[in-house]
């Protein structure tokens, strides 16, 4: 990884996190900021990442609901990340494929391709609190963790597991994010996150999201096999299982435009 | 009267996998992947109204339609064939009993660009309800009055990727003609259309070659196309004729040059969209466009679901000379999208023609039934006096149509 071809903002939070120790009176915000930027910072250099997403979706009776979805993503040097999802399941949506360019400040641009009509089409990105595809996860909670999305506050630190976490609350800045606060704990050692509760826009409790099987991937990359989502309000849950991860074969910006779009099955 | 369907992007679809993989051991790298998958389609149609015209079958129509898709991929991807028969059978209407490949192509995948070669399907355009510069395609008229089935169209499509867009460079050998329903059919004109006796322009009629250029790009929030296409007009004239001493309709295909525009702008929650043409032919030389927005509402009263709101304007310059429908029309539509786990949709619409006072109703709905199943039951009413109005030939086929579907 060439540290040069980074923004600004990554040399800048090196520098914070360099004179952290020097500092005496840092603030909570700060503090937050800083571990955050460690968290994007320790994951730089994957440039391209392709998994298997499978979605199983419980309601309160247990009743369950599968959803399969294979994912393609490119990092950006200087931008939001590029991402291709291609749906499998259910049958009905199958080939259905949906391209985002995502920003780290403005509105994402996002494209979906309806196989029956052969049809592109631009859609609206506005939608983030939106449930994906019927489950406990919300658009918003899948989308590339961008540092400009969010304000900090350090809250403290305490024991997560065998690890040692850092608690720190995030504020969205998007006026439509579905939350008014996110609480995330992420371990001191790697820079996993390993639980966030999210708060919906009355300041109620609504979700918990768990990180587990976490696995190293080229030596760097840490990357879960599982996401449980739990939603506290519905008492309906989205298991997130994640496999065959692969990093680094040379995607590029050509299998994610138009064309790939239409391609992708 | 294509009803929104675009955005509901789990109406259209098909298929499945059985995620069969071939290896053929003559080469190492040579593994080819195959998969199957398909749907199967159970109709009926209610018609509560006593037909306008004498041979119009009455009250009730079942229909089955069986649509496989076969794909076959190799070279690691950069190779694909497809394979997309069709076949619908009809209880009463024997035009509408019909078989069509959709699909039979070979896609070769290149750094910049894609060669595509075979029968296929073209979209393109942004708005909904009509979709003026989407010629590339015929209509498959008998299998609904929306207009977005299309017959599928022999091509050899090269694409190019460059910085300033994408560039589709066609060449289309053959013409497929429009198909219309059969004298037993509802849905239909007064005078049954013979296809038989289909008439062209061009001295080597339905073999004339056809051509057409489109470049596409997006800039920030606008998604722009401008097309130029040169051949058979899709869209017949349509001439008195007879046919065992009774007066039928003939189609007639002229030889048309068109330029069409495109553009959306996709602003927070707000879709605006414009197409526009110019259509030169023998008998014709006009503008026509259709403009309008997409609002939509998210998470409506604390809810998951969404709403959407459609107004649209549909102009052509020929205005009630034109064989078009929407020669002074607006459209409205609302779509709500419940976002649950069986993703239920209710779409509803209304198209108004200001010059004769006529208009369409026409609501779907539509939600998934486990994993492969999905029921829709939509309802379309027709409200016309002029009997100069296209529309009047609909105004006793207002009907409800329920709709089963089983994916494989």
């Amino acid at each position: 990884m060439n540290l040069q071809l980074k923004p600004l903002s990554w040399i800048l939070s090196a520098l914070i996190l360099g004179s952290a120790s020097y500092a005496t009176a840092e603030s909570a915000e700060d503090k937050g900021l800083a571990i955050a930027q460690k968290t994007k910072q320790s994951d730089l250099g994957w440039r391209d990442m392709q998994a298997q997403m499978t979605m199983v979706l419980r309601n309160s009776q247990g009743q369950e609901s599968i959803r399969e979805i294979r994912l393609k993503s490119l990092e950006q040097e200087t931008d939001g990340d590029k991402s291709l999802s291609i749906f499998d399941k259910p049958l009905d949506v199958k080939g259905t494929a949906f391209l985002s360019f995502s920003h780290p400040v403005g509105a994402d641009d996002q494209w979906l391709y309806l196989p029956a009509l052969k049809r592109v089409k631009r859609i609206a990105s506005r939608n983030k609190s939106g449930p994906f595809m019927g489950s406990e996860f919300a658009y918003e909670d899948l989308t590339s963790f961008e540092i400009e999305k969010y304000t900090y506050k350090f809250l403290r630190n305490e024991p997560c597991g065998v690890e040692q976490c850092s608690v720190i609350e995030q504020y969205p800045i998007d006026k439509y994010s579905g939350y008014t606060r996110r609480i995330s704990w992420i371990d001191q050692s790697e820079y996993r996150l390993h639980k966030i509760e999210f708060y919906d826009r009355k300041g109620a409790p609504l979700k918990t999201l768990t990180y587990d099987g976490y696995k190293q991937y080229l030596g760097k990359h840490w990357r879960p096999d599982l996401m449980k989502m739990v939603n506290h309000q519905t008492k309906k849950n989205t298991d997130l299982i994640w496999s065959d991860y692969r990093f680094k074969e040379g995607l590029n910006d050509a299998d994610f435009n138009k064309n790939s779009l239409k391609r992708a099955r | 009267m294509s009803l929104l369907r675009s955005y509901n992007y789990q109406h259209g679809i098909k298929l499945t996998s059985m995620g069969l993989i071939l290896a053929f051991t003559s080469q190492a790298n040579a593994n080819v992947e195959f998969e199957a998958s398909g749907k199967v389609t159970a109709e009926l149609r209610l018609f509560p109204e006593s037909p306008q015209f004498s041979d119009q079958y009455q009250d009730v129509n079942t229909s089955v339609a069986v649509e496989p898709d076969f794909f076959w991929q190799w070279n690691d991807g950069l190779d694909s064939l497809t394979f997309k028969p069709f076949l619908r059978l009809d209880q009463h209407d024997n035009e509408r009993t019909h078989a069509d490949i959709r699909e039979l192509s070979w896609i070769h995948q290149g750094d910049d660009w894609e060669l595509r070669t075979g029968i296929q399907k073209v979209f393109w355009g942004v708005t909904e309800f009509q979709h003026l510069v989407d010629v590339i395609n015929q209509s498959d008229s008998v299998e609904d009055i929306d207009g977005e089935d299309k017959l599928g169209q022999s091509m050899i499509n090269l694409s190019l990727v460059k910085d300033w867009g994408i560039v589709d460079l066609y060449v289309l050998p053959g013409f497929r003609e429009q198909t219309f329903p059969g004298k037993k059919g509802r849905l239909r004109s007064g005078m049954v259309v013979d296809t038989e006796q289909a008439r062209y322009e061009a001295s080597n009629n339905e073999l004339h070659t056809d051509l057409a250029v489109r470049w596409s790009h997006s800039v920030g929030d606008f998604d722009v196309g401008a097309h130029w296409f040169r051949g058979t007009n899709r869209d017949p004239v349509l001439e008195m004729g007879t046919k065992n001493g009774e007066a039928i309709l003939v189609p007639y295909y002229e030889q048309m040059n068109q330029f069409g525009f495109d553009l959306q702008a996709t602003i927070e929650s707000w879709l605006w969209k414009a197409e526009t043409i110019w259509r030169d032919s023998k008998s014709d030389t006009y503008w026509a466009a259709q403009a309008g927005f997409e609002y939509t509402f998210y998470g409506v009263q604390e809810s998951n679901a969404d709403l959407g709101v459609l107004l649209e304007y549909g102009w052509d310059q020929r205005g009630k000379d034109a064989s078009a429908v929407f020669q002074n029309d607006i459209s409205i539509g609302a779509r709500l999208a419940l976002n649950d786990t069986s993703s239920t949709e209710l779409l509803a619409g209304v198209i108004y023609d200001v010059d004769y006072d006529s208009s369409s109703f026409q609501v779907e709905a539509s939600r998934r039934l486990g994993d492969k199943w999905k029921i829709s039951v939509d309802g379309r009413f027709f409200s016309t006096d002029d009997n100069a109005d296209l529309l009047s030939w609909m105004d006793k086929d207002d009907h409800i149509q329920i709709g089963l579907e089983r994916y494989f």
